[in-house]
């Protein structure tokens, strides 16, 4: 670069193309040709051919663009993150939380907050678990540091209630015992392989 | 004989209100129907089958909403002017012969309630009134989208006025006639005989003045709701503002039913189909395309207006009328 370049503080000008689209007409005369010209053109009619185009593709083609919300609603990806949902064990329906605490800590905007004890078999129990809806930014980490896929981002995202709780308290996020069949597994990084059904096993302690 | 005729007007006056009241209202579905398919959507599809009942919900809406008038209005005026858009578009229909003549239990019908000799002139003057409608209403809701609207009213309505005056002038001139039976006679011998192919020019004007004159999209300047909000009927609610709407859409079917009469060859029977469904078969074709239009042409300025209306539509018309003279004289 040359000296003369750097010291050009004028940068606003220099480097801008101008592109002039038309030749704006200057007297009346012009104007009025314009005026004849863009209407020999035809241009206007050629719009509404366009227009009835659309219609007909949108019409007898299927080209609709329009999804009937709140009957049909879009796929969203698996990895979608939306409001929390927390997953139960499939063999016992118990919390597949540990209490381990990951998740309150790694939280950016400080949403989470746990309360565990130890429990009379001395294992960690989870009392209270709820996540401040209006401080979330949805920004996956809970899910992404959980050891056991206990908390997972669910498919949620109509989020329209009453209250803010009814998103965040422990047992409205967690799947209830009757919907366990319905339990689909988080196919997103760190999940459990697809074929983990095959694989599951009783554990000792349920005998 | 003098009973008998009163109450045929009676019956027919009621006939045409109660018809076009609920076509107007049957308009605004289409109207939302086809601009939805022409923007690739579905348009109103909960209420009723595809939304059919949206009529009635509109309907209910309108009449159970609250009647508002400002604090600072003009209160008669304000009252007012709905009503005068509304009934000056049904006025104006007094004029106009919807349907050829037919027989009913042995007595001839003729589907029009006033023959005047003056049809054109009257119904163009009644629709020239309408624009007190706006008017009144932009400059007695003391809001100054209102008052802009009210203003544009002025502008649009007034030079509009004049192109459509003077475009129909050339063909009144081959009828010889201002009465819309008679034009519509003039045209009775098939396709060839239309005044379209007359006076082509005249047509294309009138079809612009009429745009202009029903507040249709390009030039719907009063209620631009993109710049001065919803203009003239900002401050309308419920049932006077449905008034209003009630009112452009019959001025809607009735410049339709102009066009069709004037330039389109009328109620005259079309190769095998009959003068009544040809009519109505023209009028539908022509509120299709006055919701093409809305679909696909941009808005334009009022300066762009008053241009194209003074500049340009009003100096064609103006030859064309000589054109015509002098084709006519020698």
């Amino acid at each position: 670069m040359s000296l003369e370049k750097l010291k050009n503080r004028d940068v606003s000008v220099d480097d801008y193309i101008n592109i002039f689209e038309d030749e704006y007409p200057k007297t009346s005369w012009e104007q009025f040709k314009q005026v004849l010209r863009r209407s020999v053109k035809g241009e206007l009619f050629k719009g509404l051919g366009i227009v009835l185009n659309i219609m007909r593709q949108a019409l007898f083609k299927g080209e609709m663009q329009t999804v009937q919300y709140p009957a049909e609603k879009l796929p969203i990806s698996p990895r979608y993150r939306a409001v929390h949902k927390l997953l139960a064990l499939l063999e016992s329906g118990e919390n597949r939380c540990i209490g381990c605490g990951l998740c309150e800590k790694i939280c950016i905007a400080d949403c989470i907050r746990m309360d565990t004890r130890i429990d009379e078999n001395s294992r960690k129990e989870v009392l209270e678990y709820t996540i401040n809806m209006g401080r979330c930014i949805f920004c996956g980490y809970c899910a992404e540091v959980c050891p056991e896929l206990a908390i997972v981002h669910g498919g949620r995202y109509e989020n329209a209630s009453e209250q803010r709780a009814h998103f965040a308290l422990k047992e409205d996020l967690l799947t209830p015992l009757d919907k366990l069949k319905e339990q689909k597994e988080y196919s997103g990084f760190g999940a459990i392989s697809p074929d983990a059904d095959e694989k599951i096993k009783k554990t000792p302690l349920s005998y | 004989m003098e009973t008998a005729i009163i109450i045929e007007t009676i019956i027919k006056a009621v006939i045409i209100l109660s018809v076009f009241a609920a076509l107007a209202g049957f308009t605004t579905y289409i109207e939302r129907k086809v601009l939805a398919f022409m923007q690739r959507r579905l348009g109103p599809m909960n209420v009723g089958p595809h939304g059919l009942l949206q009529l009635a919900a509109d309907g209910i809406k309108l009449f159970t909403k609250e009647d508002f008038i400002p604090a600072n209005a003009a209160k008669p005026v304000f009252m007012i002017a709905p009503i005068i858009t509304a009934s000056t578009a049904f006025i104006a229909m007094s004029a106009v012969p919807f349907f050829p003549e037919f027989e009913l239990f042995g007595y001839t019908i003729r589907p029009i309630i006033a023959d005047i000799n003056v049809g054109v002139l009257f119904v163009m003057g009644v629709a020239s009134v309408g624009l007190y409608g706006p008017l009144l209403a932009g400059m007695s809701s003391a809001n100054k989208w209102a008052l802009l609207g009210g203003a544009r009213t002025a502008i649009q309505l007034l030079s509009y006025e004049v192109v459509s005056g003077l475009a129909l002038l050339a063909p009144l001139m081959l009828v010889g006639s201002l009465s819309l039976i008679d034009i519509n006679n003039y045209q009775a011998g098939g396709i060839s005989n239309w005044i379209i192919w007359y006076q082509p020019l005249a047509f294309i004007l009138f079809v612009m003045a009429g745009f202009a004159e029903t507040n249709r999209t390009p030039f719907d300047l009063l209620e631009h709701e993109a710049e001065i909000v919803a203009g003239y009927a900002t401050e309308y609610s419920g049932l006077r503002w449905g008034m209003f709407f009630i009112g452009e859409y019959a001025n809607l079917f009735t410049i339709c039913f102009l066009i069709s009469l004037i330039f389109l060859g009328g109620f005259n029977d079309l190769w095998f189909i009959s003068g009544g469904l040809a009519i109505v078969l023209k009028v539908m074709f022509l509120i299709f395309f006055f919701l093409w239009t809305r679909a696909s042409w941009p808005h334009i300025r009022p300066d762009q207006l008053m241009w194209l209306c003074w500049k340009v539509l009003m100096p064609l018309a103006v030859i064309n009328i000589l054109i015509t003279g002098f084709v006519m004289m020698f």
